[in-house]
């Protein structure tokens, strides 16, 4: 019997096209657009200047305060200008232009493939080194690692969970990472759990990937500390708190952080950089994204650098296809439907998913006939047709009174709704609402 | 038998008069002293119960003229000044005369001018849309098309036209209330001086980009070209983030910046036709006299109106 | 780009389901039981099945169409499933014109008056049926004699009135059940009784279909069929003379029929598991009391009815258990 977590979840058509797709490089673009926001906190600051020559891996933007993080060049170049362009969210953004001219690292950072296994077990040192590298939760949420390796007072960690879920559908990235680059991966786990000061590391992988569970099997066999836990396969188990519970069995409480069951999860992308940060000094400036689609002529694993319009993936992957109807930056359960494929690969783009014509519309939606699919869906055990109700009609308390901070928008209630009804579009609104009327509480 | 009868009046009797104590004293010591003032004042009110006092309700608004004692900071929309004539005469204060004001459309940005740049399909909401995205066309800060400005309105006020794609105001209907300005997640809608004869002129844009990016989007854009800012004589006109705005208690109704705007962006409703009509080019700059002649008129026809 | 990407908030990909294909599941369900009815009352069976599910559509399209001013929805299944569940409910001796006057009730009063599809408090095909029960007794109360009974007459009593006649007249039970059929007849559907409800057989496999696509769960049959068990059996335990064994109980009448297709009416039923165990022993209780001490021999529907009544309440209170809740 497999672990999973308790309360409600889906199981969406998995379509992992591009998982038996080696990870290759993507040719470096003419030029880039580096957001100084990539992460969630206060944005960066920009360093430098229209005209200045910067080369890879140079830090380019300095991070904004404690949850922030540095923004670093990913390639060689002369900076055009520090302008306004939309990124993923849709809204113009601040960041630096830079036309690439040829392909050279800063000094001091190590980009030849040789796996550098010693470290030196100094916690400090090593969140230092992650919180200068610039590196972000990669599995999409870019919340700063190094926040995330800080537990505040009174708590401790006792555990780190490596999430090598991937439980969205089409995505393959964390996947590939753990083929390829599992010896790697390993040390950057071994480093995170020597920044937590924690002894025990737990990798959590959905059973549809029997190649990386076995292969990380093995590569762990003689390391007591590291367990490669198999999951059974139900979405949202890469949600942090269901990680958590079908790993341990602890439940984070209502509003708290994981810390408070003494866990800390990160991702495996994100583990892959620490490694890269500490061990190669190389700071985060390219990821692997995939790009998938049903129509899409070549689905794909690219190493791609940060900056890179989405538009050179796509050409990369066979071209746009002619029924391409919506483009997403992330997975099809919780990534965001992009307008234009000038927008730049970020931190955070764990693939760009091209959906068909005919998969991109929304069906008319229709009345509740009260099912309980929802409710029993509803990983946290809300009642979404009824948050809905009030978010529609603006009770905003009773939306509050029914919990509506806890959803994690995970999308599962829309998803399952017979009657089409856009669920969480109503309680991400209300949420939305709900959040700043508490903000303003406090105030 | 009789006994029976006389046992049960007595034992009636006893238990009515325990409990006329009961509830005397009951009443006396829960008794809520209100001001009586309050039923007078909400009796004086209009009843709509729309909350554009910025109080829950009639009731409530009530409550606050009698215990502020002061009415400077208190206006009903719905009433207008004959209203709050009347609360004031119930409370023997003075009222504060305020200019009736009417909601405007601040983005003339129809499915003509601004074109689509994708197509939203999600929760027909414009909050929804608008913590999602941008929007549906170039432009970051224009009207979403969802009506939840419509929805919001209690008066009938806000229709949807299907042709443009943007909320028409129906000026007799519309009481201020503010209702569809708390409603507009883009801030597009806004509370105006209501001109004599419902005219009015005024920026028909919320576009902060520059000019070039503004004008790519929606061919009716403002620019921030400031040549309506520099034009106007009555300094009604300030420029901020590439926009212009016009003051509505400032501004005379010249009409002069109308014609001063490159891109049509200033809109001005409720005039009578221009008398040179035929020589009122879309690019102002070449004919000044032409232009100038019947903005005077228009001054003075709107001078004599303000006397009445 | 010459065409425009479409942006939608997440998520993008949406399950098959469909109401339309839960409401078709459900017809697809009541196939066997109706198959079997056809094969007992022959030709009357089509008759009021064809009847009710064509006048309850109709009625819901005109209703709807010229009355409410509406984009009529008789496609998506429900009302169709309205007049199967009603004719389910009906002899299948009923007049043609009291199937249509059920059905206008059943539709319009039971129905489309609370708004449509997804806000009727109270199951269509139950107000229906217990309109004309309360309305035309007698007819609702004659039960044509199945085309495979050995007996010489027209009509005849159903088990469960046999059994309240004969404990009204003071026979012991055990007397009584000389009377009755076997419970093997039961099983398969060998007794006198409305149209649907007479084979508990085919109505389970329709239930075992319905769990095996997920359009119900089986919460809420296993909770009413496991009360009225328990309930039942303790009575019988308690004086056998004077009741009856469980099983016959779960056997007889509307019990399947009842808790298969009309208390998981996913619209009159209870969101969540406590609330629908709430629900299922609400009704179980009622059925129970009201067969052995009510005027009536059967009583689910008025069970059903009333526990819908309380489904709101249910709802208001009841609430599912939340990830990382104190309480």
């Amino acid at each position: 019997m497999l672990k999973t977590f308790k309360l409600g979840g889906v199981h969406p058509a998995e379509n992992k096209l591009s998982a038996d797709k080696a990870i290759e490089k993507l040719a470096l673009p003419k030029s880039v657009f580096i957001p100084v926001a990539q992460h969630i906190g206060a944005p960066a600051q920009a360093l430098v200047k229209k005209g200045d020559q910067v080369k890879a891996g140079q830090l380019i933007a300095q991070s904004g305060g404690f949850v922030s993080a540095n923004i670093h060049s990913s390639v060689s170049g002369t900076v055009k200008k520090i302008d306004l362009s939309p990124d993923s969210s849709g809204y113009p953004k601040q960041g630096i232009f830079i036309d690439v001219e040829g392909d050279e690292w800063a000094e001091g950072i190590d980009t030849s493939d040789k796996l550098v296994e010693k470290f030196e077990a100094d916690s400090k040192k090593i969140i230092d080194k992650i919180n200068a590298a610039g590196i972000v939760g990669l599995g999409g949420a870019t919340f700063p690692t190094h926040v995330k390796l800080m537990p505040p007072q009174g708590m401790t960690a006792e555990m780190l969970l490596i999430n090598g879920v991937e439980c969205e559908p089409y995505l393959t990235s964390d996947h590939r990472v753990m083929l390829e680059k599992a010896p790697e991966l390993l040390v950057g786990i071994r480093l995170l759990m020597c920044a937590l000061e924690v002894k025990k590391a737990y990798i959590g992988i959905e059973n549809n990937k029997p190649d990386a569970i076995a292969h990380l099997q093995k590569l762990t066999a003689s390391d007591a500390s590291i367990e490669v836990v198999p999951l059974k396969v139900k979405y949202p188990q890469g949600g942090e708190k269901q990680l958590i519970k079908a790993v341990t069995g602890r439940e984070v409480p209502s509003g708290a952080l994981p810390i408070a069951v003494g866990a800390v999860v990160n991702n495996v992308g994100t583990a892959l950089a620490v490694y890269e940060a500490v061990q190669k000094n190389k700071p985060l400036v390219e990821r692997v994204v995939t790009i998938t689609g049903k129509s899409v002529a070549k689905p794909s694993n690219f190493l791609v650098r940060i900056g890179t319009p989405v538009q050179e993936l796509i050409d990369a992957a066979g071209g746009l296809p002619e029924d391409a109807g919506k483009i997403i930056s992330g997975g099809p359960m919780m990534g965001k439907a992009i307008a234009s494929t000038t927008v730049p690969v970020t931190k955070g783009t764990s693939g760009i998913l091209i959906m068909q014509d005919k998969e991109a519309k929304r069906e008319q939606m229709k009345t509740c006939i009260r099912c309980t699919r929802c409710v029993t869906v509803c990983p946290m055990g809300l009642e979404p047709y009824y948050l809905m109700t009030v978010s529609d009609k603006k009770l905003w308390e009773k939306a509050e009174e029914q919990h509506i901070m806890d959803c994690i928008e995970c999308g599962s209630c829309s998803y399952t709704c017979p009657a089409d009804r856009p669920l969480l579009d109503y309680i991400r609104l209300g949420k939305g609402k709900v959040g700043s009327i508490i903000r303003s509480r406090k105030n | 038998m009789s006994d029976t009868i006389i046992y049960t009046m007595i034992a009636l009797s006893a238990i009515g008069i325990l409990a006329a104590v009961i509830l005397y004293f009951v009443a006396q010591k829960f008794k809520v002293y209100e001001d009586p003032r309050i039923d007078e004042v909400e009796n004086a009110l209009p009843g709509a119960n729309c909350g554009g006092c910025g109080y829950a309700g009639c009731r409530a608004f009530a409550e606050a003229c009698v215990k502020e004692n002061d009415l400077s900071d208190l206006f009903c929309p719905v009433g207008g000044n004959d209203c709050m004539g009347d609360v004031a005469g119930v409370l023997g204060l003075e009222a504060v005369q305020q200019d009736p004001r009417v909601a405007v459309v601040r983005c003339n940005g129809s499915c003509e001018h601004r074109p689509k740049t994708n197509q939203y399909d999600g929760a027909s909401s414009c909050a929804a849309a608008a913590s999602l995205y941008s929007g549906d066309t170039g432009c970051q800060f224009g009207c979403l098309s969802h009506g939840d400005c419509v929805a919001a309105c209690d008066f009938d006020a806000l229709h949807m036209n299907p042709e443009t794609g943007l909320p028409e105001v129906v000026d007799d209907k519309c009481i201020a209330c503010g209702a569809c300005v708390e409603a507009c997640p883009k801030t597009l809608i806004e509370l105006r001086k209501r001109g004599p004869k419902d005219r009015k002129i005024f920026v028909s844009c919320r576009n902060e980009d520059k000019g070039g990016v503004a004008k790519k989007s929606c061919a009716v854009a403002c620019i921030g070209c400031s040549k309506c800012f520099k034009v106007c004589p009555f300094d009604a006109i300030t420029m901020n983030n590439n926009l212009a705005f016009i003051d509505s208690d400032k501004c005379k109704l010249c009409r002069k910046c109308v014609v001063e705007c490159p891109t049509n962006a200033i809109i001005e409703v409720g005039f009578p036709p221009r008398k040179i009509k035929t020589d009122l080019p879309p690019k102002p700059a070449v004919k000044k006299e032409a232009v100038v002649k019947p903005e005077s008129t228009a001054s003075e026809e709107k001078k004599t109106e303000n006397l009445d | 780009m010459s065409k425009l990407l479409t942006i939608s908030p997440s998520p993008h990909v949406h399950t098959s389901d469909s109401v339309n294909k839960i409401m078709y599941r459900v017809l697809l369900a009541l196939v066997p039981a109706l198959a079997w009815s056809v094969f007992m009352f022959g030709f009357e069976a089509i008759r009021v099945t064809l009847l009710a599910v064509a006048a309850c559509m109709a009625f819901e399209f005109l209703i709807q169409k010229f009355l409410l001013k509406e984009v009529p929805q008789i496609t998506d299944g429900s009302a169709a499933l309205t007049g199967i569940l009603l004719a389910f409910n009906v002899p299948a001796s009923l007049p043609s014109w009291m199937i249509i006057v059920g059905a206008l009730v059943a539709i319009g009063v039971g129905k489309l008056s609370f708004g449509g599809l997804g806000n009727n408090p109270f199951n269509p095909a139950l107000v229906g049926r217990v309109f004309l029960l309360i309305s035309f007794p007698v007819h609702m109360t004659s039960w044509p004699v199945t085309q495979h009974a050995a007996v010489d007459a027209l009509t005849t009593a159903t088990p469960l009135a046999l059994l309240k006649e004969g404990v009204k007249a003071g026979q012991p039970v055990s007397e009584v059940m000389l009377n009755l059929p076997s419970n093997m007849d039961l099983l398969y559907g060998n007794m006198p009784g409305s149209l649907g409800e007479i084979s508990a057989l085919f109505l389970l496999l329709g239930f075992a279909y319905m769990v095996w696509k997920k359009v119900i769960t089986w919460h809420i049959p296993v909770f009413v069929l496991g009360t009225i068990f328990i309930f039942q059996g303790a009575l019988w335990m308690l004086n056998p003379e004077n009741f009856i064994e469980p099983v016959f109980h779960l056997l007889t009448g509307g019990a399947m029929l009842g808790a298969i297709f009309m208390a998981t009416d996913m619209v009159t039923s209870p969101m969540t598991v406590k609330g629908q165990l709430i629900f299922g022993v609400g009704i179980g209780v009622l059925t129970v009391l009201i067969r052995n001490f009510g005027a009536y021999p059967e009583g689910i529907s008025f069970a059903i009815l009333i526990m819908n009544g309380f489904t709101p309440l249910i709802n208001a209170y009841i609430k599912p258990k939340r990830f990382g809740g104190t309480k």
